[in-house]
């Protein structure tokens, strides 16, 4: 049954020195700020992201504390409740997540594990990030103008984000957010262009496509999906500045607000559900798959076993990018939009969950049968499938429209989509944290605050959704700043708030403790060594840690086997390194 | 969204067809050693910057795409009033379409090493889309005067929005063509830096143009017809 | 160890949470039970998932953990037994896809003998329309919303004389009968939502959308809005009361036309 490939005997000729065009630094501005090193690149983005997700946080600590004691804070009122709620999800879904995940983990990855010297576009690369910093910077000014942010909610449904029933709709605020939107999209799109293109081209000898890691994969796909997902998003936030600022209608129908007869007419609310959600939900899967990757990773690197099914996770990823374009409409259930379309999206719907689902045996098989290390990552990785698991379950609810009737607009679809889009692949950046500090810093991070760090997320996260499901199933809706007298909803419903916001305010409180432990660990951490976790793929196999500018020194590394060679029966050590070239085919031939 | 979705399943064509290129059913952990099917650097022979330009076209593509999706779905609402296009418009094609031929000539001379040619095409090139940009802004003019105003129904809106857009994409690439151009006087620059130049700045065009002649059978109505058709077949 | 047992305190936790306390969904009061019967299957179904998966990812971490000298066994993959279990997933799939799809069927078509009502939304108030005596709904348009048509009815239709006004009061209906709820919001998205009915649906405005449903027991229900509409949108309240036939005809005869408004609204002008 082994097929020794034939070339296997051929000499293989030494990588040689690459004329790359790298542009050096040549000053310290150009070495740290303005920088085209895809590594710098990659901590400028994610400490942008972090920060930025900082104050997302502490947003989403005001809405849980005005959730439980209604009326306590007086600085809390529906006005800035309604404005904390869209800030904090817009900047979670886009300028945390997806910032971090493809402009972070994206550009310190996808190089060093292809064993590319750098982006193959590092100039288009810096730009990247600037205007990414620019798209921060007008949406925290949006704090700062009269009227304050918009209170339109993340999805900024059209008419009401542009009216002045919502917050910010006739002032500033809806204006700067769709301005940062469109430049967050021009910024991202040169970074997107580096991802594909250099995992297209950059690949070092040997390193065919079933060679990547998994963790390449998943932020490949998400790339190439949000490359023609984001143009959604931009079209939708033309067209609204349009209706906003020149008077078209587009999205506006004929409406009389206040008594008052607006000069719009004719326009379609839905086309721009359409048009959103169009992006909408591939940018699901743009947070899923760089976390799907990872997590492969994480777990089959700790388990010291290759990832289980290796093609059918490859296999998948790409099916899921494909399916995930099909599927939007089920935002938009009882949305009023031609029922008959629920049929043909309640099934492209549910088809996403059988290669969802062998993605997450595939995990679980790793662990059956492997040399469980439970560190850091595999911690979280653990949180992660339970996470992952439970929210992608409660999908299986919302995508089967007449069960989403019921329930969507429902404190269950905001339990539902943090699960899955919040918690679990933010188990996934905190466990991927764990494992590459190491390399970025050349320390560990401190062990015990990791693990309080660990507890206190994983469990407090899963206590304050989990039971937020039945909130939802009991009829609350989502987006109410204060629920009030109701006949339906036991009293007992305010004690369950109650703890989810107890939980809430551990759990933030555990972020904090993280932070601390990456700077502390920056100077106090244990040196870490070229390779701590004993890992196969390129990174950790760099000359020097952290990896200097161009990443291999002389010669790129030449790569001989695929990347999860975990326990290969023989071998002495329990990994091989892809760029080891001595094949122990002869024990391997006798294995199989 | 039937424009997207025919758009991507172009994409999703072009994807397959590659990715059935990479072994993609192979067992990668029976295969230790340099991989048979590696030649080189396992990517494509094209040039980076080429691949780079052309992952770029694909998502203008998609949001031309979405443009003229919202286009339609907007044009079924009732008090959709088609803008008349203007014979203007006719110039402005025949325009875009020189400034076209004009960077594959480009494209030819400089293969040829015919330096002089290659500054007179790229110099024909730039004053066309120059040409073609005026003439636009001279057509939004026109129907400004004859009381299609922006606002005032949403075909008027989408004409501006659109043809707005391309001009922009038209003006970013002028930007680069100007570049180009300047760079052919500048003894110093490598031949074939300038000769990927040129053929860039010729794919691009022609893209533009593509995008253009779809936009324009879409302002002018043959568009319609041939959805009502397409719907004809369908019912 | 602290690892096991936290997985299987997790999965049993969660299961006893389901079923010991006392957060369920409010008794239905119409026959969307089909909905309420396809959520019970999917939980049973991905309940089981869940369990499953979260267990044996216990075991395994109790079965394979580290220990000096130990080693992962070598397999990298397992056609059978993927094929396998992706099989019984699209197996899983269909058994919540197919009831949930043929209950959807029954959401979107419409009784014949179904009663049209109109819900009109608007920031942040619910107003409501009945068919007066010829039992049809007139025409209505944004244009011809005033003060004192604050629905916007055409004048010049006739069935829309007789139809019958309620503007910010309660919804009344009898029991057992079909109601086709026609939708429409003057101002901006809105969602008209009786938990108890199962059933919702968004009010957008230029468009008219519906659901349908059949009131099966007696009593006064809270309307929610359920799409974000504003800063008013948790106050936007509103009472629907189902009532026998009988109490539902004296209240009827209560309410005024449309006929009556306007011709109220003009006598108190000329006053």
């Amino acid at each position: 049954m082994v097929e020794i490939q034939s070339g296997i005997d051929e000499a293989i000729p030494p990588a040689e020195t690459e004329d790359v065009e790298l542009y050096h630094p040549k000053s310290w501005w150009t070495k740290y700020v303005f920088s085209q090193d895809a590594k710098v690149i990659a901590i400028q983005y994610s400490m942008t992201a972090i920060s930025i997700g900082m104050v997302a946080l502490v947003l989403s600590w005001l809405m849980r504390l005005q959730l439980a004691f209604p009326g306590t804070f007086t600085f809390i009122d529906a006005e800035s409740y309604y404005q904390f709620i869209t800030m904090h999800g817009m900047i979670m879904v886009i300028y945390l997540l997806t910032a971090l995940f493809l402009g972070g983990f994206g550009n310190y990855l996808i190089p060093l594990m292809l064993g590319a010297r750098d982006m193959v576009f590092p100039y288009a690369n810096m730009l990247s990030y600037w205007l990414y910093l620019l798209a921060v910077l007008v949406l925290v000014a949006s704090f700062f103008v009269p009227g304050g942010p918009t209170g339109a909610g993340w999805t900024l449904y059209p008419p009401q984000a542009v009216l002045s029933g919502t917050p910010g709709g006739q002032d500033w605020g809806i204006i700067l957010m769709l301005v940062s939107l469109i430049l967050f999209i021009i910024g991202f799109t040169m970074g997107g262009l580096n991802y594909v293109v250099t995992v297209l081209q950059g690949r070092t000898r040997g390193m065919t496509l079933m060679r990547m890691p998994l963790t390449i994969w998943g932020i490949f796909t998400a790339t190439v999906m949000a490359l023609l997902a984001f143009p959604a998003l931009f079209v939708a936030a033309v067209m609204m500045l349009f209706d906003r600022l020149l008077g078209t209608s587009f999205f506006m129908p004929a409406i009389i607000e206040m008594g008052e007869r607006l000069q719009h007419g004719g326009g379609s609310p839905i086309l721009f559900q359409h048009l959103f959600w169009f992006f909408g939900h591939p940018e699901v899967y743009i947070v899923a798959l760089p976390a799907f990757g990872i997590v492969s990773d994480l777990i089959s690197t700790h388990a010291r076993k290759n990832i289980f099914g290796y093609r059918m996770m490859v296999w998948a990823i790409v099916v899921i990018g494909a399916l995930s374009f099909i599927v939007w409409a089920h935002h938009m259930y009882v949305s009023g939009m031609n029922p008959t379309f629920g049929f043909f999206f309640a099934t492209t719907t549910l088809i996403i969950a059988v290669p969802t689902a062998i993605k997450v045996y595939n995990w679980v098989l790793t662990l059956w049968r492997g040399d469980i290390h439970l560190t850091l990552p595999m911690l979280f990785a653990l949180g992660f499938i339970v996470t992952f698991v439970n929210g992608g379950l409660t999908g299986l609810f919302l995508g089967n429209v007449v069960v989403d009737v019921p329930l969507s607009d429902t404190m269950f679809v905001v339990a539902h989509f943090h699960m899955v889009m919040g918690v679990a692949p933010i188990m996934v950046i905190f466990g991927a944290i764990y494992h590459w500090y190491p390399k970025v810093t050349g320390r560990m991070l401190n062990e015990t605050m990791g693990h309080i760090h660990f507890w206190i997320t994983f469990l407090g996260a899963y206590a304050i959704f989990f039971p937020m499901h039945y909130l939802g199933l009991m009829g609350v809706p989502r987006r109410y700043h204060e629920m009030g007298e109701t006949i339906f909803n036991p009293p007992s419903a305010q004690t369950l708030n109650i703890f989810i916001t107890a939980m809430a305010l551990a759990v933030g409180a555990a972020q904090m403790l993280f932070l601390f432990n990456l700077a502390w660990s920056l100077f106090k951490g244990k040196l870490a060594g070229g390779n701590p976790w004993r890992a196969t793929t390129l990174e950790w196999q760099t000359p020097q840690t952290p990896p200097a500018h161009g990443n291999w020194g002389k010669e790129l590394p030449i790569v001989y086997r695929w990347a999860y060679d975990y326990s290969v029966p023989g071998a002495a050590e329990d990994f091989i390194p892809q760029n080891q070239p001595a094949p122990d085919r002869l024990s391997r031939g006798a294995l199989t | 969204m039937s424009a997207i979705l025919i758009f991507m399943a172009g994409i999703a064509a072009i994807i397959t067809w590659w990715m059935a290129q990479q072994r993609l059913t192979s067992k990668p952990w029976l295969e230790v050693g340099r991989a048979g099917d590696a030649p080189g650097r396992d990517g494509s022979s094209l040039a980076i910057e080429k691949i780079g330009l052309g992952v770029f076209l694909a998502v203008v593509g998609a949001l031309f795409a979405l443009f003229i999706s919202a286009y339609f779905m907007r044009m079924d609402m009732a008090d959709w009033w088609a803008v008349p296009v203007p014979k203007l418009l006719w110039v402005n094609t025949v325009a875009l379409g020189l400034s076209s031929v004009a960077l594959q000539w480009a494209k030819t001379e400089i293969r040829e090493g015919h330096d002089e040619a290659v500054k007179m095409a790229l110099l024909a090139a730039l004053a066309t889309a120059v040409l073609f940009l005026v003439g636009q802004v001279l057509a939004w003019r026109e129907l400004v005067a004859a009381g299609y105003v922006l606002a005032d129904n949403p075909a008027n809106s989408f004409f501006y929005m659109i043809t707005g857009m391309h001009g922009l994409h038209i003006i970013g690439g002028l930007v680069v063509l100007s570049r180009t151009t300047l760079r052919t006087w500048n003894g110093a620059v490598q031949q074939d830096k300038l000769r990927l130049s040129v053929e860039l700045c010729a794919m691009y065009w022609h893209f533009m143009l593509f995008v253009w002649l779809i936009l324009f059978a879409l302002f002018a109505g043959w568009a319609n017809d041939f959805i009502d058709i397409c719907r004809q077949l369908l019912t | 160890m602290a690892v096991v047992v936290v997985l299987v305190v997790l999965a049993v936790g969660s299961v006893l949470f389901h079923l010991l306390s006392p957060w369920w969904w409010t008794p239905i009061a119409s026959n969307w039970n089909y909905i309420d019967n396809t959520i019970i299957i999917t939980f049973w179904i991905t309940g089981i998932v869940f369990v499953a998966v979260v267990l044996f990812m216990a075991y395994c971490v109790l079965r394979f953990r580290h220990r000096p000298g130990s080693r992962a066994a070598y397999e990298p993959e397992n056609r059978k037994l993927e094929w396998w279990l992706a099989t019984v997933t699209a197996v899983g799939v269909v058994a919540m896809l197919t009831p949930g799809l043929f209950v959807w069927h029954q959401f979107v078509t419409v009784p014949d003998d179904a009663t049209e009502v109109e819900v009109v939304g608007q920031q942040w108030l619910w107003s409501f329309r009945l068919p007066g005596s010829n039992g049809q709904l007139g025409t209505s348009e944004i244009s011809s919303v005033a003060m004192d048509n604050s629905l916007g009815l055409n004048k010049n239709d006739a069935n829309g004389l007789d139809d019958i006004i309620i503007e910010g009061g309660e919804l009344h209906l009898p029991v057992g009968k079909p109601v086709k709820v026609l939708l429409r919001s003057i101002d901006v998205l809105h969602n008209f939502y009786v938990p108890e009915f199962r059933a919702k649906m968004d009010m957008v405005p230029g468009m008219v959308t519906y659901f349908w449903f059949t009131p099966t027991r007696t009593g006064t229900f809270e309307i929610l809005c359920a799409e974000l509409c504003g800063v008013g949108h948790p106050q936007m309240r509103g009472t629907v009361v189902i009532e026998s036939e009988a109490d539902y005809q004296a209240w009827l005869q209560e309410q005024p036309t449309f006929n009556q408004l306007t011709a109220s609204g003009e006598a108190q002008a000329a006053n």
